[in-house]
């Protein structure tokens, strides 16, 4: 097995953030800046201000991502660039912020919010990096203002996809949600789920759990749950081009689900007449995942299996810097893999989805 | 293994940490409660910086429900993944694997036995009548 040393790696997960929320201001109105330091920007995260799940490391991130300057992990693009870009050849990076903006229940205030925080992220990241790139951020409860937030933006270089959150109030593939996957698709911008989201739901299905490692394994639950809404409710058969990305979904989960979803189209296809192919077929033509966090079977060659399964043009790599369960990407691939394969892994697949 | 001057011990107190170099190799060491560990500063799961983890203890829950938290402060918890090390032995605690994290001996030792090490002469100039923090590696 050869290890050919790859560089210009392609990071589908980064995670930036704000020192705090004031960053956002210059980009936020009057009344919005003095509406967010009276009242602040609720979520649908019942009973709790913040996230619904105490993480393990502080602010969810590595404890030595702090910038030297201060502030939290991942709120300096100068020590961004050393830690990740730097030291791990990162050649093209994603953005996927996850700063209080998508989720929040005022809609007019998320609107704003997504607004300020693209901005945010095409003026003071991608227009100082040219490594990075952003995902436009969309109120995703009010799917018309996100269309038009995806408009806003459309043909804007900094952006490379239009990202949402994989727990919405309704299932992703609900037709309310159209509006963001035809804006998208005329954008030209595939549209990347990332796990999370502050939908009012818990993680699981059967309630809230009480462990954060149930949220942390609950992510591929309900990741496929949104992945069956999207193929079942016909958005890819409206939608043929559209390109959807999920994010630290995992994905060993894929072929079973799809093999399950052909058994049953099969025998309930008088139900969903409006779809004209297999359930498989559409996953396979218009979905992609990323690595991040990579399942560790204790025989690592079980992941070539899944890799092969599923199809190394079809996931990846991503590292979900800062965050604390971050994948290296000169390890993440530890069972043997030819370099082409590699190749499409760190880099290709990338290119080709993102057309960078 | 040559031994290694860390530090005199004197500058190196309880409750704290230092990372050291030793012919390109990275050596968390730490001072816990009078006592000397040190440790390849890299996890051995993947790669994380362990000198920058969280000193924690042992908790066992010999049964759902009820807990036993001992050892406080003994335990290395990788500032990444959180995968969790004995700093006595290196060991991981998470019995489905085998990961261990490596370990090299930290002793104290009289000036005037010291083999010469790389920092003493240039960082750390203090008198034979002093303490050291050497270690092995």
């Amino acid at each position: 097995m050869s290890t050919e040393k790859l560089t210009g790696i392609a990071d589908c997960d980064i995670h930036p953030t704000v020192r705090t929320m004031a960053e956002l201001e210059p980009w936020l109105s009057r009344q919005w800046i003095e509406h967010f330091r009276t009242y602040g920007a609720l979520r649908n995260t019942q009973y709790v201000s913040g996230a619904p799940y105490h993480k393990s490391q502080p602010n969810a991130s590595r404890r030595d991502a702090y910038p030297p300057e201060g502030g939290p992990q991942g709120s300096s693009l100068a020590f961004l660039r050393t830690q990740l870009l730097d030291q791990h050849s990162i050649g093209f990076g994603i953005l996927n912020p996850l700063v209080q903006a998508q989720g929040v229940r005022n809609l007019a205030h998320s609107a704003a919010l997504c607004r300020a925080l693209n901005h945010w992220q095409a003026e003071t990241w991608v227009a100082n990096e040219p490594r990075l790139r952003a995902s436009i951020v969309v109120p995703y409860e009010d799917p018309e203002a996100s269309a038009e937030e995806i408009r806003h933006w459309a043909g804007n270089a900094a952006f490379v996809q239009v990202l949402l959150l994989s727990r919405t109030s309704f299932p992703t593939g609900n037709k309310r949600y159209w509006p963001i996957f035809g804006a998208a698709v005329e954008a030209g911008l595939p549209v990347g789920i990332h796990a999370f989201g502050n939908s009012g739901w818990p993680v699981s299905n059967v309630g809230w759990p009480s462990f954060y490692l149930e949220e942390m394994v609950g992510h591929a639950q309900t990741s496929q749950s949104g992945l069956v809404s999207l193929v079942v409710e016909g958005v890819f058969e409206r939608w043929p081009a559209l390109k959807v990305v999920l994010i630290e979904s995992g994905f060993t989960w894929a072929p079973s689900l799809m093999w399950r979803l052909d058994h049953a189209f099969r025998t309930l296809r008088s139900e969903v007449p409006h779809l004209k192919l297999l359930p498989s077929e559409y996953v396979r033509r218009n979905v992609w995942w990323t690595s991040q966090p990579l399942d560790e079977p204790e025989n690592k060659r079980y992941l070539a299996d899944m890799f092969n399964w599923l199809g190394w043009d079809k996931i990846m790599f991503s590292s979900d810097y800062p965050h604390w369960d971050f994948d290296d990407p000169a390890r993440v691939i530890a069972f043997p893999a030819s370099d082409e394969d590699r190749r499409k892994f760190f880099i290709g697949n990338a290119r080709h989805v993102y057309g960078a | 293994m040559a031994r290694h001057v860390v530090a005199p011990a004197a500058e190196f107190p309880p409750g704290t940490r230092r990372l050291i170099d030793v012919d390109g190799r990275a050596i968390a060491v730490f001072n816990i409660a009078g006592e000397y560990f040190a440790m390849l500063n890299r996890c051995p799961h993947n790669g994380g910086s362990l000198v920058e983890g969280v000193l924690t203890g042992l908790l066992q829950s010999p049964t759902p429900g009820e807990y036993e938290y001992s050892r406080q402060g003994e335990i290395i918890r990788c500032p990444w993944h959180g995968w969790e090390f004995d700093v006595r032995t290196g060991r991981s605690f998470c019995s489905a694997v085998r990961a261990r994290a490596r370990q090299f001996p930290v002793h104290i030792e009289d000036g005037q036995t010291l083999v010469e090490g790389p920092y003493r002469a240039e960082t750390l100039p203090v008198s034979v009548e002093d303490s050291y923090v050497v270690v092995e590696a």
